[in-house]
C-alpha cells in the first residue's frame, strides 16, 4: 500500500518524526477536516508502524480502550481493547477527537503517557508493558471549547503538541487539486469561496468549510457535476441550517464563478 | 387635424358652461381632446364636463376635468371614463364633493403610477371605499359629516402609488379609517404622513426589499466576501423618486458606517437582495482599493471624471475577484445611447460620463468616440501590472477631461436619461479637502450635543396583536424597564420563616431533583460495561440448560438539570384586594410564594429571573426588574420584591413579549416562562375585554416559537372562561389563594421534574 498523500505545511513531518524516535506521546490539534488523521497515517506509514485509529465518542469507557470480559462456551475470556492491542503489538494508537470522550475515561492513558509506558489492567490483573515500538497520538478539535469539552490540564500535560490549520491559499488549491484531480484554477475558486464561509465562523456558523469539503466538492466536479451545484451540495448544505448563512454562501458560489 | 371655430362652438355649446376660468381655457383643452380622443370620446367627455358643471361646486372640478382627462384617456382608454364619472356623481350627493377637485387634479398623476385600467378601477374602489368608512354621522346630529382624511389622502395618492401598490394602498387606508374614524383630527395627521403608525404601517406595505428583511445577510455577505466589518445602516428614501437613492460609506470618519437606501424596488431584471448586494459590494470594493484625493485644486467636472474612473477600478477589481457578478453589474449599469444628447442645447457632461463608464464595464459597448475608446485603453493597460491606484485614475482622468470638456458643460440644462448608476456611492469618502471652503461636506462638522435624557432605559416598542383586524398594530406598545426601588428584605425573610414547615417537606423533594451526574441503566444487551451480578445469574442458567438472559451489561447516564425560569409578576390594582380568612392581601401572598419559588429555584441551582409588570395605557408599561439571571439570590433582590406595590393595569402581551428578550439568550436547553397574575388581561385604554386575551394569545404563541414554555398561574376562580384561550392546557387556576405558596412551588417542581 502506497503512502497516503500529505502536504507538509511547514517542518511537521521532521518534528513528529523526533517526538517518535523519543517515544512522546503526540498530541495534534486543529479544526475538523484540516488533515489531522492523514497526517498521523502518512506518519504511520512512514515510520513503518501498523496505526490503530479509534473514534472516541460519549459513551465510550475504559473497557472500550482496555479491553473487558466476555462470555463463551468454556466460560469468560478476556478481549482485548484497541489501546491494549497497540501497546502489547507496538502500534501507534490515534484516539481521535479525544474530547468526545467523557473525562474520567481518558484518564486511563495516563500511565501510558509518561515514563513508565504501561497500561495496568485491573479488571484482568494484568500489566502492560508498552512495546518499545509503541506511541499513543491523540487529536483534538479546539474549536469545540465549551465548559462541558475540555480535556483535563493533567492530560494534557503529558503531550507535545501540533497545531494545525487550514493551508494557506494557494496550498490548499495545490491539496485539492492533486487529492481530486482538478485542474488548479478552479480548485483555487473553491479555495475562495472556503475562505468566504471562515470568515462566518462565530456569526452563525460553529467551523467553517474545511478541505475534505473542498476535496469533495471538487470529486464531484471531477465527476461531471455543475460546479455550482456541486458546490451547493458539498459546501453548503451540509455546514448549515439557517437560511441567511445558506444564502449568503450561495450568493459567494454565484460571484465566485462566472 | 386643426380645431375648426365651428366645431369649437359646437362643442361650447355641448358643455354648456359659462364660467370664466373655463372659458379661457377650453380652446386649449379641446385641442388636446381633438387629439387623444375618438369621436364618440369627445361626446363622452363634453357630457361629463357638462355634468361637472351643472353640480354647482363652483368651477374647480370642471376645470381639473377638462385639463386632466385627455392624457388620462390616452394611457388607460376611453372606457374608463364611466367608472370615474360614477364615483364622481357618488361624490357629489355626499358630504364630500369638496374632494372631487383633488381627486382630478391628482388622476394623471395616479394613471401614470399604475400603468393600465384595471389598478385605476382598484384604485378607485379604494376611495370610494375609503369615503364611505370615514364619512360619519354623529348621534344627535342630522347632518353627517365630509370625510376629514379624504381630500388629504387624495392630495397624496401619487406619491403613495409611488412606494406602494395599489393593494398595499388599501391595507394602509383600511388601518387609518379603522383606528381613527372617530378622530378627525388624528386620521388627518395618519393620511397626511404625519404620524408615526402611518409611516410605519406604510412601511410594512411597501413593495421592493426591506433592508431590515436581509440585514443578516448582507452583514454575513460582507463578512464572508470582504472580511470586513461595519454597521449598515438603512435610510429614509420616503416617496421620493427611486431614482436617487444613493448609498454612501463613511470609512473615513470616526463614524464608519455604510448606508444603503430603507428600500428597494427590483430594476431591469435584477431583485432588490441582488442590489442590496451589488451596491455593498461596490462599496467594500471602496474600502479595500481606493486611497484619499486631495480635493482643493480639482474643479467639479475633474472631480467627477476622477470618481467616475476610480468607481470604474474598483469595479473592474471586482469583477476580478468575483467575476460571477458582472451579469448583476451590467444589468444595474445604464446603458447610454450614444448621440442621444445634442451638447449645443444642454449639458453632455453626465451623459458622457455615463457612456465612459459603460464601456469600462462592458466590452461590448459598442461607442466609436475616439477619445473614449483611447482613456478605454489606457484604463486597461493600468492593469497589466497590478491593480493600479487612485492616483494613476486621477492622471487619466484630467487628462480625458482635459480633452473632452466642452462650453456646453456649464449649461444649466442637463441631460440626464440613462446617467444615474443606482448601486454606486456617493464617493464622499475618496476626498479630503485641505482648506474648509464652501464645498465641504457639513457631516464631518461636529454636532452640538444632544440634551441630556432623563435616567432609566429608554422605551422599547413592541406589536399588538388587534382583535379587529387580525393584524399586528406595529410599534404600538412602549415598555419601560426600570429597576425596583428596594425595601426590607428581613420582611421576606420573615416570611419565608412562616412557611419553615412547608420548606422542609419540599427539601426532600427538591433532593430528589437534584442533577445525579451518572445514573446506571441496568440490563442493556448493548451496554458499555458487564453487570457481574447478571453475567453471573445467566451463566448459570445458561449452565442449568435454560434460557440465558442477553442483557446483561450496563451503561450510564448522565442526568442533568438545564432549565432557566422567569417569572413574572402581575402587580395591577386588584392584587391590594384582601383575601377573606387571612388578613393577608394577594399582593403579600403572591410575595411569599414567589420568594418560596425563589428559595427552591436557588437550592436547585436553576438560574432564574424574577419581574413585575403593569401598565396604564399602552404608552406606558412599566415593566419591575426584580432579579436578573446574573444576580444571587440574596438581600438586594429580597429587598426589591419585599418594597412590591400593585397599581394599574395589567398589558400580559408586552409584558411577556419583552420578558422573552432577556430569557430568550438563556444557554439552557428549556426555557420556562411563568405568569402569576389574578385577573383577565385589561387595560384602560382597550373597551373591548377580549381585546387583550387574544393579544396574550400570540405572544405565547411567539414565544412558543422562540422555544419558551410559557404557563400561567392564575388566582381569578373565574378564569376558566379565559384562560385557556391564552395559554391552552399549560394553565393552573387557584382558587384558594391561601394555597398559593405550596401549590407555585409544587407546581414548578412538577413542572420541571
Amino acid at each position: 500500500m502506497t503512502t497516503p498523500y500529505y502536504q507538509a505545511q511547514g517542518n511537521e513531518v521532521a518534528l513528529f518524526e523526533a517526538a517518535y524516535t523519543a517515544r512522546l506521546p503526540v498530541m495534534v490539534k486543529g479544526p475538523t477536516g484540516c488533515g489531522k488523521s492523514r497526517f498521523v497515517e502518512h506518519m504511520a506509514h512512514r515510520l513503518g508502524r501498523p496505526l490503530i485509529t479509534v473514534a472516541c465518542n460519549e459513551d465510550m469507557t475504559a473497557s472500550d480502550l482496555l479491553g473487558r470480559f466476555l462470555l463463551d462456551a468454556s466460560g469468560t475470556r478476556w478481549q482485548d481493547g484497541p489501546l491494549t492491542v497497540a501497546a502489547r503489538t507496538g502500534a501507534i494508537c490515534y484516539l481521535d477527537e479525544i474530547v468526545e470522550a467523557r473525562q474520567d475515561t481518558t484518564v486511563v492513558i495516563h500511565p501510558l503517557t509518561d515514563h513508565r509506558r504501561l497500561l495496568p489492567l485491573d479488571k484482568k490483573g494484568e500489566t502492560v508493558h508498552a512495546h518499545p515500538g509503541f506511541q499513543l497520538v491523540i487529536s483534538y478539535n479546539p474549536g469545540y471549547q465549551s465548559l462541558l469539552k475540555d480535556l483535563k490540564p493533567s492530560t494534557k500535560q503529558r503531550f507535545v503538541a501540533f497545531e494545525f490549520n487550514y493551508p494557506h491559499a494557494e496550498l490548499e488549491a495545490a491539496i485539492v487539486s492533486a487529492e481530486s484531480g482538478l485542474e488548479h484554477l478552479r480548485a483555487a475558486q473553491l479555495v475562495q469561496i472556503a475562505h468566504a464561509a471562515r470568515q462566518l465562523k462565530g456569526h452563525g456558523l460553529t467551523e467553517g468549510i474545511s478541505t475534505r469539503l473542498l476535496v469533495y466538492a471538487a470529486t464531484l466536479m471531477v465527476g461531471g457535476v455543475d460546479a455550482k451545484e456541486a458546490c451547493r451540495m458539498a459546501l453548503v448544505r451540509p455546514i448549515t441550517d439557517d437560511a441567511d448563512i445558506r444564502q449568503t454562501l450561495d450568493h459567494s458560489i454565484d460571484a465566485v464563478f462566472a | 387635424m386643426a380645431t375648426t371655430s365651428e366645431q369649437l362652438e359646437r362643442w361650447r355649446s355641448q358643455l354648456d358652461c359659462s364660467f370664466a376660468a373655463v372659458q379661457a381655457v377650453f380652446a386649449d383643452c379641446m385641442d388636446d381632446a381633438a387629439l387623444a380622443l375618438s369621436a364618440s370620446g369627445i361626446d363622452a367627455y363634453l357630457a361629463c364636463a357638462r355634468a361637472l358643471g351643472k353640480m354647482g361646486r363652483g368651477p374647480e372640478p370642471v376645470l381639473a376635468f377638462l385639463q386632466e382627462w385627455p392624457p388620462i384617456a390616452q394611457s388607460v382608454g376611453e372606457d374608463t371614463l364611466v367608472d370615474v364619472s360614477a364615483l364622481l356623481h357618488t361624490m357629489q350627493k355626499s358630504p364630500n364633493s369638496a374632494a372631487m377637485a383633488p381627486l382630478l387634479q391628482t388622476l394623471a398623476a395616479v394613471t401614470r403610477r399604475l400603468q393600465g385600467a384595471d389598478p385605476l378601477r382598484h384604485y378607485l374602489r379604494v376611495v370610494r371605499e375609503m369615503m364611505a368608512r370615514t364619512t360619519v354621522s354623529i348621534h344627535g346630529h342630522h347632518t353627517t359629516f365630509a370625510s376629514p382624511g379624504l381630500p388629504v389622502l387624495l392630495e397624496h395618492a401619487p406619491r403613495l402609488l409611488g412606494a406602494l401598490t395599489v393593494a398595499g394602498l388599501s391595507h394602509w387606508m383600511e388601518y387609518g379609517a379603522r383606528h381613527y374614524q372617530h378622530q378627525p383630527e388624528r386620521q388627518r395627521e395618519y393620511f397626511a404622513l404625519q404620524s408615526a403608525d402611518s409611516r410605519a404601517v406604510l412601511q410594512r406595505e411597501r413593495h421592493g426589499t426591506l433592508l431590515v428583511d436581509v440585514e443578516r445577510q448582507l452583514d454575513l455577505t460582507l463578512r464572508a466576501l470582504w472580511q470586513t466589518h461595519a454597521p449598515l445602516h438603512a435610510y429614509t428614501t420616503g416617496l421620493n423618486d427611486s431614482s436617487t437613492q444613493t448609498p454612501w460609506s463613511t470609512h473615513h470618519t470616526d463614524d464608519d458606517s455604510l448606508c444603503l437606501p430603507d428600500v428597494y424596488d427590483d430594476l431591469n431584471g435584477v431583485p432588490g437582495l441582488d442590489r442590496y448586494r451589488v451596491a455593498l459590494a461596490h462599496m467594500a470594493a471602496h474600502r479595500r482599493w481606493s486611497q484619499t484625493l486631495v480635493a482643493d485644486n480639482l474643479s467639479p467636472l475633474q472631480r467627477l471624471t476622477v470618481e467616475c474612473l476610480e468607481d470604474a477600478r474598483v469595479d473592474h477589481l471586482l469583477l476580478h475577484h468575483y467575476p460571477g457578478l458582472r451579469p448583476l453589474l451590467q444589468a444595474l449599469h445604464p446603458r447610454p445611447v450614444e448621440g442621444a444628447c445634442d451638447p449645443a442645447v444642454a449639458s453632455c457632461l453626465r451623459h458622457r460620463l455615463a457612456m465612459l463608464s459603460r464601456a469600462l464595464l462592458d466590452p461590448d459597448h459598442g461607442y466609436t468616440d475616439g477619445a473614449l475608446k483611447e482613456c478605454v485603453n489606457a484604463f486597461h493597460a493600468q492593469f497589466i501590472h497590478g491593480e493600479s491606484s487612485t492616483q494613476a485614475m486621477q492622471t487619466l482622468a484630467l487628462a480625458y477631461a482635459t480633452r473632452t470638456r466642452r462650453q456646453s458643460d456649464q449649461f444649466a440644462r442637463v441631460f440626464f436619461d440613462n446617467t444615474v448608476i443606482s448601486y454606486r456611492d456617493d464617493n464622499r469618502h475618496l476626498w479630503t479637502f485641505i482648506e474648509t471652503g464652501d464645498e465641504e461636506d457639513s457631516f464631518d462638522e461636529p454636532r452640538s450635543a444632544p440634551a441630556p435624557e432623563a435616567p432609566g432605559l429608554p422605551p422599547r416598542q413592541y406589536p399588538e396583536w388587534d382583535r379587529a383586524s387580525q393584524s399586528y398594530r406595529p410599534d404600538w406598545v412602549s415598555v419601560y424597564e426600570a429597576l425596583h426601588p428596594g425595601g426590607n428584605a428581613s420582611t421576606i425573610d420573615a416570611l419565608l420563616e412562616q412557611h419553615s414547615n412547608l420548606a422542609r417537606q419540599l427539601e426532600k423533594l427538591l433532593d430528589l431533583l437534584k442533577p445525579h451526574n451518572r445514573t446506571r441503566i441496568r440490563y442493556q444487551e448493548d451496554g458499555s460495561e458487564l453487570d457481574l451480578d447478571i453475567a453471573v445469574r445467566s451463566l448459570i442458567d445458561w449452565r442449568a440448560g435454560a434460557q440465558p438472559d442477553p442483557r446483561i451489561l450496563m451503561s450510564h447516564r448522565t442526568a442533568e438539570r438545564s432549565i432557566s425560569v422567569l417569572v413574572l409578576l402581575d402587580v395591577s390594582q386588584s392584587l391590594n384586594d384582601a383575601v377573606p380568612g387571612t388578613g393577608q392581601t394577594r399582593l403579600e401572598l403572591s410575595q411569599q410564594a414567589v420568594a418560596l419559588l425563589a428559595w427552591a429555584m436557588d437550592r436547585l441551582g436553576d438560574p432564574f429571573a424574577l419581574a413585575g409588570f403593569h401598565s396604564n395605557t399602552r404608552h406606558d408599561v412599566r415593566y419591575q426588574h426584580i432579579k436578573g439571571f446574573g444576580e444571587r439570590w440574596n438581600d438586594v433582590p429580597k429587598a426589591r420584591l419585599a418594597a412590591m406595590h400593585a397599581a394599574y393595569s395589567t398589558r400580559m402581551g408586552a409584558a411577556l413579549r419583552h420578558g422573552s428578550r432577556t430569557l430568550g439568550e438563556q444557554s439552557t436547553d428549556k426555557k420556562l416562562l411563568l405568569v402569576l397574575t389574578d385577573g383577565r388581561p385589561s387595560d384602560v385604554d382597550v373597551p373591548d375585554e377580549w381585546s387583550l386575551v387574544d393579544d396574550t394569545r400570540m405572544a405565547v404563541q411567539e414565544l412558543a416559537h422562540q422555544g419558551i414554555h410559557t404557563h400561567c398561574i392564575s388566582l381569578d376562580p373565574q378564569a376558566d372562561t379565559y384562560v385557556h384561550a391564552m395559554f391552552g392546557q399549560h394553565a393552573t387556576i387557584i382558587d384558594r389563594v391561601e394555597q398559593l405558596p405550596e401549590r407555585l412551588t409544587r407546581l414548578f417542581l412538577s413542572l420541571t421534574r
